[in-house]
């Protein structure tokens, strides 16, 4: 059984349809990347994954569980990263992680965590102090501290410069070898290129294409994911 | 440690860490009164407030001034700049639910208020012989559902804010009427008649702090509307509040 399953998603804001029949399925141990241009209902589907949003239509399953009734089960499982989501400025990262470990029933070990992130000799700090690529580090870490089973990284490396980017890719594959499936929101095609094993390219609200990104670029006889993005988002405009 | 206990104890390092409101709202009501206290003829009786001193008159205001720091603008604040910052609803996709960090910062926020409170009837006591509440019991009742009432205006404003600058704006609705009624800007006896009575029903109910004070009775409907204000600002609140 994988363990994402959406089948043919809709929500609406109001008259503007965000998300219009999506359907995709993401298997354990699997990086699965969601690309698409900014507005084309990525993060929807991801807050209705996580039960933060109710669908408007189709059915969901998260690790055998509906996020629509069973969201607390969830949160237990399933770790997230935020778009552009912040801590208090004085809080102290070890503090930060503390208080994160303490919602959960069996945390990760803190130290091992710090270290896996090269966070260690940040533990002091005020989250306030950190450069965009160490806040992105505690994000991540914060989302790992309880161990999910899935971990959902939305917009992870925006804003940070080519050698937090790197780092942060290769954190990612660490986290994936620990054996935690990653559900990978993102609009950089490098990205998802150098780390997903499957995506889904999403365009105003559909699903125009799945697949690995060698598949991607076979089908739209691009030599480039970016190419191959750009060719099929056309084409279903 | 559980949840909220985790949570309230983290909550309070930071709200120390950037100690401005904790200040303001324990200090300053005391330093007004000892400023008051210095003006001549504050502590004199005065025919205009009805045989009582100013300074006397003032205690309850101050009280009013305390709340309305920490109620209408303290919380609001701290609260939308949480959801501004996305920490509510990164907190919504955790096991722990956001409700309890709105419960810690009412927690704080109402022990400072209380701190502050007890300070400024302790200087009072001590340093102009304002003689302590003739009803202890119904003053500290009427205290509750000051602070209660005056808590729930201040949720009321911390839901709709979507961000820290417009909790400052949209508090000054609620702030201003509250500091104005409450004889903060112009001492209660001093106000015309009609703005007085309407005076008597708004929260945190000074005219009735007062009254259990000096022991003329309070008027039970003066509480009864304090008790509305209360039920109805958090049933609003609670309708109104938004994660993000």
């Amino acid at each position: 059984m994988p363990l994402i399953e959406v089948t043919d998603l809709r929500k609406c804001y109001g008259t503007r349809v965000a998300v219009d029949g999506v359907s995709f399925t993401v298997e354990r141990g699997e990086i699965f990347g969601i690309l698409g241009t900014n507005g084309a209902g990525k993060t929807t589907t991801v807050e209705c994954l996580q039960g933060l949003r109710a669908a408007d239509g189709g059915t969901m399953s998260v690790l055998g569980l509906d996020p629509a009734t069973d969201r607390t089960a969830l949160t237990r499982r399933v770790g997230v990263q935020l778009q552009e989501s912040q801590l208090p400025p004085k809080l102290r990262v070890r503090e930060a992680l503390e208080l994160f470990a303490s919602f959960y029933p069996e945390p990760a070990d803190l130290d091992v965590l710090l270290g896996q992130l090269d966070l260690r000799d940040h533990a002091r700090s005020f989250f306030g102090k950190l450069s965009g690529g160490q806040k992105q580090r505690v994000s991540i870490a914060l989302a790992l501290v309880g161990r999910p089973e899935l971990a959902i990284l939305d917009e992870l490396t925006t804003g940070l410069d080519p050698h937090a980017r790197r780092e942060t890719w290769r954190l990612v594959e660490g986290v994936r070898a620990t054996g935690v499936t990653v559900l990978l929101v993102t609009h950089f095609m490098d990205e998802a290129e150098r780390l997903c094993d499957r995506v889904a390219i999403f365009d105003a609200g559909r699903v125009v294409a799945t697949g690995t990104p060698a598949e991607l670029r076979a089908a739209a006889g691009a030599s480039t994911l970016d190419d191959a993005f750009v060719s099929l988002t056309r084409s279903a405009r | 440690m559980n949840t909220f206990a985790k949570i309230t104890a983290t909550e309070t390092k930071l709200f120390l860490r950037s100690p401005l409101m904790a200040v303001v709202g324990i200090l300053l009501p005391s330093a007004l009164l000892l400023g008051i206290g210095a003006i001549p003829g504050m502590t004199e009786p005065s025919e205009a407030a009805g045989g009582y001193r100013f300074i006397d008159a003032w205690v309850p205001s101050l009280i009013v001034v305390t709340l309305a720091a920490l109620a209408l603008q303290s919380i609001p604040g701290a609260v939308a700049t949480y959801r501004e910052q996305g920490v509510l609803r990164r907190l919504a996709t955790t096991p722990a639910h956001p409700a309890n960090l709105l419960g810690a910062q009412l927690l704080i926020h109402v022990v400072v208020a209380l701190a502050g409170i007890g300070l400024v009837l302790g200087l009072a006591d001590a340093v102009y012989d304002v003689p302590m509440p003739k009803h202890p019991l119904v003053f500290l009742l009427t205290l509750v559902l000051g602070v209660v009432s005056m808590f729930a205006l201040g949720l009321v404003t911390a839901s709709i804010a979507r961000t820290a600058k417009s909790a400052g704006g949209l508090a000054m609705i609620s702030f201003v009427p509250i500091m104005f009624f409450g004889g903060v800007y112009l001492p209660r006896p001093l106000l015309p008649e009609v703005l007085r009575r309407i005076g008597d029903y708004v929260p945190p109910g000074s005219q009735a702090l007062q009254d259990a004070w000096v022991g003329t009775g309070v008027q039970p409907l003066q509480l009864v509307v304090l008790a509305g204000f209360a039920v109805a600002g958090t049933a609003l609140a609670v309708r109104l509040f938004r994660w993000e």
